[in-house]
């Protein structure tokens, strides 16, 4: 197939969009620009602390939108762009002083850390939700507080995480399509890594990459964090079958991944070191844009399915919420209701070439997911996407069990510390049962 | 009401007079250090979470972190870590100063560059020292490979032990311009005289180490080590910036931990109580500081 450049999509596509928007042919994404019930306040000005893009289009596209809102309402709007693991400790610390950004998009269940302190978001979601064909059963894990029973959040979308892989080093270990189970991919890697070809998936301290493929194999094998009351689960035959299989799978791995940052697979994965990865769009985009030679190469697939038979995908969820130390609340809602719209989300979707999969349904059918067969499995990782502490109560917990790397040591211990899957399960254990007792 | 005569008499008594002209150093003082570390052990004794005033818990917190594993090898390890940093940066620190004490074509220059670990700011050389000690594009394990010492790549950061040694390794590397410039001063300032009097008296270079170099450097030597072991003890930016305190926790110390349980996670009231817990080894180490400064 054709592969498209970055132009070529951003061309194809926002025409694409256009002309279905004036002809109907996406009535799920009918644009709500007209019948905004957010009123700014006067002389508002807004503030926004957001993560910087992994790829180039999406702050360029950002800030173009923003804009077109400055100029639709006149409120000015200043945007902070950070390192994206820092935008958590400086909303945390915006939210304990009650001063900083109006507007935060941050990260997975933040939100949930102090909830007393952020508007309600409920109209903004309920809004949008009934003009873009609803939203995904994620974006009520992240963003709807349970404790203090309303939305503190807007769900935004995901940064998606599917597997990358080189085409050419499957079909070698006999694999010309990517396999559709956990068995199948396991064989492949092992063909792939007596081939010189290891793969690679970080067991370090990385908060994306390490938290995504560890809790994608421990949900596949069922294995969960918690029950739905709260009490600790992650002691099971699940878990350890999850344990045995994360073990299997280390053995076909690159040296050196317990040490990983975030940036390291992809580096890896460019540099022709391993074979096989988790992540998101960004390694495909960045492979498109630099790296020419492998790129035909390279190619994305849906994470196969575990004993579970369904998916199990963890991605990387990112929500907006407004402090309610803000004196522009109405402004903010406006502002984010104005940002996920399809007249501003469709072309920054589609810009990224789908590197935010947004947590409302009527955007699976902008025209970019089909554009090219390795974009597809990105539209796709909200299906069955689960949350983190699955299958407990999301929230505080949750959360500090997420920064702490629980999961990700547990993984760890029995495939790098050479620790008995019962024992590190025990360990596990022991932690979350303190956590959660905490919280 | 306060006649003018008597304000005056009573400025002219040096106790008052005292009291007043360092009221101003002693406000500045009491604010910008008193305060926070107050504030900081109050937390401690808190619930506090981000948001949260909490509720006064007494020693709960301490009692909760003590009976922590994490908690029990983050203090271990940041003992270790200073333990093990303070020697090699004394020993190379003062082996460093002493070449470079001898007046050879360039000493001037090479003073100066030796500096440039402790100038450059902290996180730029943590994320050089991430990339010499990546296990894929290393540079020092091309080195080794190259020089046919290794087979392959080392895993300097995947495994417990080689990540804690590394981290002690680039702490090396950074705080031994300090030691080595303390003890170049210290060098500088002792009479040739005695060295002189020792050749006459027949000493060899050793006995004049032993007998007039080292004990003259003791002062200076307690100071450096004591304010070294205090930035040490509290170091952040390096260990956060290369493990983020992994892999399994093998490398949290006291600072990194207290930052995730605290910021990350929330529970200001635990952060505070690990972040406080060093001081018991920083009073020492200060206490040590003060009388080394008295003596002198």
């Amino acid at each position: 197939m054709k592969h498209l450049d970055r132009r070529e999509f951003l061309a194809t596509s926002a025409a694409g969009i256009g002309a279905a928007a004036l002809t109907g042919a996406f009535p799920s994404l009918a644009s709500a620009a007209d019948a905004s019930p957010f009123k700014p306040e006067k002389d508002a000005k807004l503030e926004l602390l957001r993560w910087s893009g992994f790829v180039k289009a999406d702050d360029t596209i950002w800030a173009e939108n923003t804009k077109k809102f400055t100029a639709a309402t006149g409120v000015p709007v200043q945007i902070q762009s950070l390192n994206w693991p820092d935008v958590t400790p400086k909303a945390a610390l915006a939210a304990q002083v009650g001063s900083g950004p109006d507007i935060v998009m941050g990260w997975n269940d933040d939100p949930f850390v102090y909830p007393d302190k952020l508007v309600d978001m409920t109209d903004v979601v309920e809004n949008l939700g009934k003009a873009h064909g609803g939203w995904y059963d994620n974006a009520r894990s992240y963003c709807f507080d349970q404790d203090v029973k309303r939305w503190v959040a807007l769900p935004v979308g995901v940064t998606g995480n599917a597997l990358n892989y080189r085409k050419s080093w499957a079909r070698e270990a006999g694999f010309n399509e990517f396999p559709k189970d956990l068995d199948g991919m396991l064989k492949m890697a092992r063909g792939m890594k007596k081939n010189g070809h290891p793969t690679g998936f970080a067991l370090g301290h990385a908060v994306g990459d390490a938290n995504s493929w560890t809790h994608w194999i421990l949900w596949a094998f069922g294995g969960k964090q918690a029950n739905p009351d709260n009490s600790i689960a992650i002691n099971s035959p699940e878990t350890n079958g999850a344990l045995q299989y994360g073990k299997a799978l280390y053995e076909t791995m690159i040296d050196g991944v317990s040490g990983w940052t975030d940036a390291s697979n992809n580096q890896a994965f460019l540099a022709g070191k391993i074979g096989l990865t988790m992540n998101g769009i960004s390694i495909w985009y960045v492979a498109k844009e630099q790296f020419p030679a492998i790129f035909p190469d390279c190619a994305n697939a849906i994470p196969p399915y575990g004993p579970v038979k369904t998916h199990t995908i963890a991605n990387n969820f990112t929500s907006a919420y407004v402090f309610k130390y803000s004196k522009y609340p109405n402004a903010a809602k406006d502002y984010l209701r104005f940002m996920l719209d399809q007249a501003q989300a469709g072309p920054w979707v589609t810009g990224m070439l789908g590197y935010v999969t947004p947590a409302l349904k009527g955007y699976a059918d902008l025209p970019i997911w089909t554009q090219d067969p390795n974009i597809t499995p990105y539209r796709d990782v909200m299906q069955g996407a689960k949350y983190d502490g699955y299958n407990g109560k999301p929230g505080k917990a949750a959360a500090q069990a997420l920064d702490e790397f629980v999961l990700v040591d547990m993984f760890a211990d029995v495939c790098v510390n050479n620790m008995a899957p019962k024992d590190a399960m025990r360990k596990a254990e022991t932690r979350l049962n303190t956590i959660y007792k905490r919280a | 009401m306060i006649s003018r005569s008597s304000l005056i008499s009573r400025l002219d008594s040096p106790r008052v007079l005292g009291y007043l002209l360092i009221a101003p150093a002693a406000i500045i003082l009491l604010g910008l250090l008193a305060y926070p570390l107050v504030l900081g052990v109050w937390l401690s004794l808190t619930s506090a979470t981000l948001g949260k005033a909490g509720e006064f818990v007494g020693l709960q917190n301490y009692a909760t972190i003590l009976a922590d594993p994490i908690f029990r090898g983050a203090a271990a390890y940041s003992v270790f870590y200073t333990v093990c940093s303070e020697v090699g940066k004394l020993v190379l620190g003062l082996a460093l100063a002493l070449v470079l004490n001898q007046q050879f074509r360039g000493y001037r220059a090479a003073r100066a560059l030796m500096l440039l670990p402790w100038v450059a700011p902290t996180v730029l050389s943590a994320l050089a020292w991430l990339w010499l000690l990546d296990p894929q594009f290393s540079a020092l394990s091309w080195l080794l490979v190259q020089l046919h010492l290794v087979h392959s790549n080392v895993d300097f950061l995947g495994h417990p032990w080689p990540a804690r040694f590394s981290l002690i390794v680039v702490n090396i590397w950074r705080g031994l311009p300090y030691f080595a410039i303390g003890y170049l001063a210290g060098l500088q300032s002792i009479s040739k005289d005695l060295y002189e009097a020792a050749a006459i008296d027949g000493a060899d270079g050793w006995q004049a180490f032993r007998r007039i170099t080292w004990p003259l450097l003791a002062p200076i030597t307690t100071i450096l080590v004591a304010f070294s072991s205090i930035f040490t003890l509290t170091d952040f930016q390096l260990i956060w910036t290369i493990t983020r305190g992994g892999p399994t926790d093998a490398t949290q110390v006291f600072t990194t931990l207290a930052y995730q349980r605290a910021i990350s996670g929330g529970q200001l009231g635990e952060g505070a109580a690990i972040a406080i817990s060093p001081i018991v080894f920083m009073v020492v180490l200060a206490f040590f500081v003060v009388r080394s400064v008295r003596e002198k």
